[in-house]
C-alpha cells in the first residue's frame, strides 16, 4: 500500500483527510507542521504528501524549499491542500515544485481526483 | 405537453406525472433508484414558484400548458453530474491513441467531434484542452466541437465557461487550471480561446437538428443507460447517420451496443470504443480497413 503523509496543524483536517485516504486505500502519517514532516520524510519518504500551507514551525512552502535539499531516497508528490485559494498562491506553489493544488474545503471526490492525476492511486 | 410515462413505470401520482414529463421530453426513463430524489431536485423550482409539494406542482401543470415551467421541470430532473476528464484513462486513450489515428489518416486536415449528452460541458472543454495542449500537432487542422444536451440549464452554463471551485477540482489538473482558467469571483472561467472552440448548443438525441454531416469521434457516454432499450437503439442509429465508416464512437463504462443494432462493433484497435460498420468511402479513416 502507498503512504500519504498528511501535513496539517489542524487536528480536524488530519482526522478528516485521513477517513478519506483510508478509504482510498492509502496508509496514513500525520505531521503537526512542515518541520515535523521534513523529518518523517528523511526517515521514510512517502509516496506523497498533503501539504498545508500555513503552520506554526514551518510553513508549506518554507517545507518545499527544504524537501529539496533533503536526504531522501525518493521524491513524494506534493498535493498542497490550503485556504488559499488565490491564483497568486497557487501559481508560487506550482513554481516552487508543487505537484497539484487543492483548494479547501475539499472532499473525498477531490482528493482522488488528485490523487488519480499524481498517479498515486 | 405532460404525458403519462411508460406502462412499465411503477410511478404513482405526482411523481408518475413529472416522470411522464421528462420521458416525453427527454426520453430518459427516470427510475426507482432515481425516482427518491425527485422532491430534493425539484425544490429550487416550486420554491420559485411558490408551490408547497410535487402534487401541486403536477396539478400546475396538468392545469394548463407553460412550456417554461416544464422546462425547468425538465432541467431540473436531468443528471447533470460531469467532471473534466471524466474516466481519466478514456481521455489517454482518446489523447494516445484515438487523435494520433485520426490525425495520421485523415487527408482532408479536419477534425469533427461530438459530444452528445455534454451536461455542463466539462468533457468537451476537457477535449477542446488536450488539443491546445498538443497545438503543434494539429496546426493547419480545422478542428470543429460540437456539444449538445437537452437541458437548457446545462448547455447555458456551459457556454458561458464559467465553473465553481469544485468543479475545477475534479479531474481538472492545476497546470491545465493555470493554462487555461482565469479566476472569475468566486468561480473559475474557461479562457476564451477555449470557448471559442466549442459549439453548444441545445438539442435531443432522436430528433437532432445540431449535428451536421459526419463526425470522427462522438462521445456519448453516460447517456444511454438513462433511455429504454428502443430508444437506445435509436440514439445509436442517429450517432450512425452523423458518422462515417471508420468513425470512433465511446460510450460510458458499463454501456454497450451490444444487442442496439449492427451500426457500431467493438473496435479492434481501441479498448472499450467502438467502430462505424458500413463499407470505407473514399478519403475515410482506414484504421478499421487495416486492422479488422
Amino acid at each position: 500500500m502507498k503512504n500519504c503523509l498528511v501535513v496539517d496543524d489542524s487536528k480536524v483536517i488530519r482526522k478528516v483527510a485521513r477517513h478519506i485516504l483510508e478509504s482510498l486505500d492509502l496508509t496514513v502519517s500525520e505531521a503537526v507542521d512542515g518541520q515535523d514532516a521534513l523529518t518523517q520524510c528523511e526517515a521514510s519518504a512517502p509516496d506523497v504528501v498533503l501539504l498545508d500551507w500555513n503552520m506554526p514551525v514551518m510553513s508549506g512552502m518554507e517545507f518545499l524549499q527544504a524537501l529539496s535539499s533533503a536526504k531522501m531516497t525518493a521524491r513524494p508528490k506534493i498535493i498542497f491542500c490550503t485556504t488559499e485559494n488565490g491564483i497568486g498562491h497557487i501559481k508560487a506553489a506550482v513554481e516552487a515544485g508543487a505537484d497539484e493544488y487543492v483548494m479547501k474545503p475539499f472532499d473525498r471526490e477531490t482528493l482522488e481526483s488528485k490523487l488519480v492525476i499524481v498517479g498515486v492511486i | 405537453m405532460v404525458m403519462p410515462p411508460s406502462p412499465a413505470s411503477t410511478l404513482q401520482g405526482a411523481a408518475r406525472i413529472l416522470s411522464g414529463l421528462l420521458e416525453a421530453r427527454t426520453g430518459q426513463v427516470l427510475s426507482e433508484g432515481r425516482a427518491w430524489r425527485m422532491e430534493t431536485a425539484l425544490r429550487p423550482v416550486l420554491r420559485d414558484h411558490g408551490l408547497t409539494d410535487m402534487d401541486e406542482l403536477a396539478a400546475k401543470l396538468l392545469r394548463k400548458g407553460d412550456a417554461r415551467l416544464e422546462q425547468e421541470v425538465v432541467d431540473a430532473l436531468l443528471n447533470n453530474e460531469s467532471s473534466f476528464f471524466r474516466d481519466l484513462q478514456i481521455f489517454d486513450m482518446i489523447h494516445r491513441q484515438i487523435l494520433p489515428a485520426i490525425h495520421a489518416d485523415k487527408t482532408d486536415r479536419t477534425l469533427r467531434i461530438w459530444s452528445a449528452g455534454c451536461s455542463t460541458g466539462q468533457e468537451a472543454y476537457s477535449l477542446a484542452i488536450r488539443l491546445r495542449n498538443d497545438a503543434a500537432r494539429w496546426s493547419g487542422w480545422r478542428i470543429e466541437i460540437l456539444a449538445t444536451d437537452i437541458s437548457t440549464a446545462a448547455i447555458d452554463q456551459a457556454r458561458s465557461g464559467i465553473f465553481s471551485q469544485m468543479d475545477v477540482q475534479r479531474g481538472l489538473a492545476v497546470g491545465d487550471l493555470l493554462k487555461w482558467f482565469e479566476p472569475s469571483g468566486e468561480d473559475w472561467r474557461a479562457s476564451p480561446e477555449l470557448r471559442r472552440m466549442i459549439d453548444f448548443r441545445h438539442d435531443n438525441l432522436f430528433d437532432a437538428k445540431a449535428p451536421t454531416g459526419a463526425y470522427d469521434l462522438l462521445l456519448c457516454r453516460n447517456v444511454l443507460l438513462y433511455f429504454s432499450p428502443e430508444r437506445r437503439q435509436a440514439v445509436l442509429s442517429l450517432l450512425a447517420r452523423h458518422s462515417h465508416a471508420g468513425s470512433i464512437l465511446l460510450l460510458g463504462a458499463g454501456e454497450t451496443v451490444i444487442g442496439q443494432g449492427d451500426d457500431f462493433t467493438a473496435h479492434p484497435e481501441f479498448r472499450g470504443g467502438y467502430a462505424r460498420q458500413a463499407a470505407l468511402p473514399e478519403g475515410a479513416i482506414g484504421r478499421v480497413r487495416r486492422t479488422g
